[in-house]
């Protein structure tokens, strides 16, 4: 009877493994180990650097947002064992780094400026522990990722209210942009979750349209251009960008909103000339933007004459800040100060805006590029599942979700360093700003539900 | 959708090309200038890390760095500050301020100068603390204590200014009253911004360099420029003479201008002086006629040759002597004895008794030698450079006879030495009609081969109202200073 039964146990215990294979994890789990020690690391560097002692408060909590990270990852074992291994700890060290450095700069503000105290940065950990638990919560719950195709047009809806929400009188959360809500004392950028509500709407509406946008067309120049019956979303959603910028006085939305459409709309279709279209319509928009809107304009100038005297002792739309950044920036050098020996307070909001300049002065150029080499690994990961998948919904997703973190880094770090006009966007993970790392933690739970699909499906062998 | 995915893919690794490229530019390839600019206050605080190197003048550190236990981990100390102030100024983290040789000179003490860039280097690589290089002064602590002595024995306010004709370099730059830098410099801000205004207000000016920063009338120091240009306008010699009167109204004026003492030149009963003999009893009525028969313009060209209307960068800050334009006769009458419608730095009276002393060459003044690195490399060579040449060898000659006879047996007695000869001439200014005089003298020694051009400047009369007079007050400060030169 035993003779019998052994090789029947090992049968079945070679069958689990392989339906629950943990090769993914447990190469997550020593990323996420590395992380984990780098993030604690660079809060050990600050507080040596900037206090000369060890807080040991600040890194116990420091230590429970590990902890969480780890409990994403059980999470992640149990419900999508298949996820993404890279995505986790990526975003887990971006966050890391940036609430360090948040949390550098209440020190300086306390040492160098006379304050009494500076809590952003006990209030990007609190953020960021709230943002892992809601990663842990959908990555559990939605076991199926397509049941958000279903919801396509309520998503594009809520998106839209999202948007409009600031202009709610009782709710405006005040602000030089109409960016902001306040409820029940606290403020919330509805925006950014409105980006996600539209990258699902976008990826629903093209899966359901593209046979129509593709099927036509006239050739012009060897492009081929969309008759003009298609061409109407993509005037709807410049239209809805020009608003965001023209309304809420958002550059950065606007342009991040229409740049996601465009490029996912090129993803669908296949067809250059969606993109040539877009561009076109976004310079123009830029070209308008600068003549009507008087914060753009500015913020052309700040871009084209940066270091000029003048400009940068202005009252008004000064290039101070910027010009300042790039003294930071410029201090770190190669290797960089050494955390929390510069001084990147120096910066006005070095936190948000400008935490790539406090980042580089500190961490140096060296930093700076294993940040942005984080970055593309982030966005490659995305791009990868779109490339695997078999389901179009779930690659336009994908593709869309990590495009846009892309774009948004671009457009801030390129801001910044002055290669494009500077616009109010944050700067993914890093930034402080609770809403944006909500909203960035939630497109990974998201990454790592169709990631974690796209795996499981049965591959079919195609040629 | 496979193929887009790689072509947007590629689009988005170009983006990020284009991030790395500009973050390379900004941190590696303008970070030299950026950290450069003037706006950039992270290179001042960094500044503060470094221990500054010390300002030395012959051998003696007169600043130096030693460590604290505050934020600013370096206090700057003064020995003898008094002496000194005026040239090392004060660096205070605290206030964020610095001033003389610390403000100008900062760069390079806190090791952040261009010339630097090596010993930095290697005391990163090596991991030594960051030190600055050293400010190797021109001044020679003894003549600088001998001048500042000689002022303040007597009470005078007033500025000495001892140069080496043949090479500009300074010896001695002396104001007094001085003040205590180490006051100023101190860490706790309210104790010295207190400090500072006190300084401010206190009587006699002490933050003020008199020397290179404040305008005085030259009064008849003066004479020698005036005569120079006579002599260089041809129309003129030594032997030229003038109406010897008591007074003299020039035309189309009413206002008389007398000598000092009142009467003839000299007290010659003769109707004519020479302009030899006027320089030699400082007489102010030949003086007037010859500066209305020369023009004021002739005399402001001359002037402007020996450096009015410019500033010279020491480093320290200069202000420019001043010589009016489109003088009436009254005005330009008095210009002849350095009157009304002129005002000079003792630096600038310094400057073309040198260019005298110098047979004609006009030196650059200098007051920083070398800067030395903690290794003890030379980073930067100040050398003796011309300014020009204001006037002839044959008139530098000429005027320095004159001076010679001044001392000898004229109007500068006083400045007489045993068994070398001493050109000088001395002045006695007056401010206004009830004001003290400002008293001068300015010459060198020896004659015929200078070592040493002094200038002598008392204000407020030496505290002697209207009774003093250049040979009387002035004239013996600069007797000390030549005789501690001399004796080296």
């Amino acid at each position: 009877m035993t003779d019998v039964q052994a090789p029947d146990r090992g049968v079945k215990r070679a069958l689990r493994r392989m339906r629950k294979p943990q090769r993914l994890r447990n190469r997550e789990l020593v990323l996420l180990i590395f992380s984990i020690a780098l993030t604690l690391g660079a809060f050990v560097l600050v507080q040596f650097g900037a206090l000369g002692e060890l807080d040991t408060k600040v890194l116990g909590v420091v230590g429970v947002m590990c902890v969480l990270a780890i409990a994403l990852h059980i999470a992640l074992r149990i419900r999508a064992s298949q996820a993404d291994p890279f995505l986790v700890p990526v975003a887990l060290l971006l966050t890391g780094l940036g609430t360090a450095m948040i949390y550098r700069l209440d020190l300086a503000y306390v040492t160098h400026w006379n304050m009494d105290s500076s809590s952003a940065g006990e209030h990007q950990m609190m953020y960021a522990m709230l943002s892992i638990a809601l990663c842990i919560v959908l990555v559990w719950t939605l076991a199926n990722y397509r049941v958000l195709f279903r919801y396509t047009y309520i998503f594009g809806l809520l998106g839209i209210v999202l948007l409009a929400l600031p202009f709610i009188p009782f709710l405006n959360g005040g602000g030089n942009a109409v960016v902001w809500i306040s409820i029940f004392g606290f403020n919330f950028q509805p925006g950014e979750i409105a980006k996600i509500c539209l990258a699902v709407f976008f990826a629903g509406y093209l899966v359901r349209t593209r046979e129509s946008l593709t099927s036509t067309g006239k050739r012009i120049l060897g492009f081929t251009f969309p008759r003009a019956r298609e061409f109407g979303p993509l005037l709807v959603i410049w239209l809805i960008s020009m608003a965001i910028i023209v309304l809420q006085r958002d550059l950065g939305t606007g342009i991040l909103i229409f740049g996601m459409f465009v490029a996912m709309l090129y993803v669908a279709t296949g067809k250059t000339g969606w993109v040539l279209i877009g561009v076109v319509l976004a310079g123009a928009g830029a070209v308008a933007a600068t003549f009507v809107m008087p914060y753009v304009h500015g913020r052309f100038e700040q871009w084209l004459h940066a270091l000029d005297d003048d400009l940068y002792n202005a009252p008004a739309n000064s290039s101070f800040q910027l010009v300042n950044g790039l003294f930071g920036m410029a201090h770190g050098g190669m290797f960089g100060t050494g955390l929390g020996q510069g001084r990147p307070d120096i910066t006005p909001v070095a936190g948000s805006d400008y935490i790539i300049p406090s980042l580089g002065e500190e961490l140096g150029l060296v930093g700076v590029f294993a940040i942005l080499a984080l970055y593309l690994i982030f966005a490659s990961r995305g791009a990868h599942v779109g490339v695997a998948g078999q389901d179009d919904f779930g690659k336009l997703l994908s593709v869309g979700l990590s495009f846009t973190i892309a774009l948004q880094v671009f457009i801030m770090v390129g801001g910044v360093t002055r290669v494009i006009p500077l616009t109010g966007l944050t700067t993914p993970f890093l930034a402080a700003g609770g809403s944006s790392l909500l909203a960035n933690w939630l497109i990974v739970a998201l990454l790592l539900r169709v990631s974690d699909a796209v795996r499981r499906q049965p591959r079919a062998v195609i040629g | 959708m496979t193929k887009e995915i790689r072509r947007l893919s590629i689009i988005v690794v170009c983006m990020f090309l284009a991030l790395f490229v500009s973050t390379s530019v900004i941190q590696v390839v303008q970070a030299q200038s950026l950290s450069a600019d003037e706006r950039n206050k992270r290179t001042l605080y960094d500044s503060y890390d470094v221990r500054r190197g010390p300002i030395i003048a012959g051998g003696e550190q007169i600043a130096r760095s030693t460590s604290t236990s505050d934020s600013y981990r370096f206090q700057r100390v003064y020995d003898d500050s008094e002496i000194w102030a005026g040239i090392t100024g004060w660096f205070n983290p605290a206030l964020n301020s610095a001033t003389g040789i610390e403000q100008s000179m900062t760069q390079e003490l806190s090791g952040l100068a261009n010339s630097g860039f090596l010993a930095r280097l290697n005391q990163i690589v090596t991991g030594q603390e960051a030190r600055g290089s050293s400010i190797e002064l021109t001044l020679d602590p003894d003549v600088q204590r001998a001048a500042y002595n000689a002022l303040i024995e007597q009470g005078y306010k007033g500025a000495v200014v001892v140069s080496d004709p043949k090479t500009g370099k300074l010896l001695a730059l002396v104001s007094t009253p001085g003040f205590d830098a180490n006051a100023v410099a101190s860490h706790d801000g309210t104790a010295a911004n207190a400090a500072a205004n006190d300084y401010a207000s206190a009587e006699g000016d002490p933050l003020r360099n008199k020397a290179i920063d404040q305008l005085y009338q030259p009064g008849s120091t003066f004479k020698l420029v005036v005569a120079a240009a006579a002599l260089a306008s041809g129309d003129f010699t030594m032997d030229s003479t003038f109406e010897n009167t008591a007074t003299y109204t020039p035309k189309g004026t009413t206002r008389e201008i007398g000598n000092a003492p009142f009467g003839t030149c000299g007290g010659s009963s003769s109707k004519t002086v020479t302009l030899a003999d006027a320089i030699k009893y400082s007489c102010n009525v030949p003086m007037a006629q010859l500066a209305i028969k020369l023009g004021d313009d002739a005399i402001r060209e001359q002037a402007e040759k020996f450096g009015f209307n410019s500033a010279f960068d020491l480093p320290l800050p200069t202000v420019a002597s001043t010589i009016g334009t489109g003088l009436d006769a009254g005005e330009t009458a008095r210009l002849g004895f350095g009157q009304n419608k002129i005002t000079a730095t003792p630096l600038q009276v310094n400057m073309y008794t040198s260019a005298i002393a110098n047979g004609g060459v006009e030196m650059n003044p200098l007051i920083v030698d070398q800067v030395v690195g903690d290794d003890l490399s030379v980073q930067k060579k100040y050398e003796p450079s011309e300014y020009g040449t204001p006037i002839d060898a044959d008139i530098a000659k000429d005027v320095t006879e004159m001076m010679v006879s001044s001392v000898e047996s004229g109007a500068a007695t006083n400045a007489r030495i045993e068994g070398v000869d001493v050109a000088g001439k001395t002045g006695t200014a007056e401010n206004g009609d009830n004001d003290p005089y400002t008293l001068w003298f300015t010459g060198f020694a020896p004659a015929d081969d200078p070592d040493v051009a002094v200038t002598v400047m008392v204000a407020d009369g030496g505290g002697q109202g209207q009774s003093g007079d250049g040979n009387s007050i002035a004239a013996p400060i600069a007797k000390k200073v030549m005789e501690a030169v001399l004796a080296q």
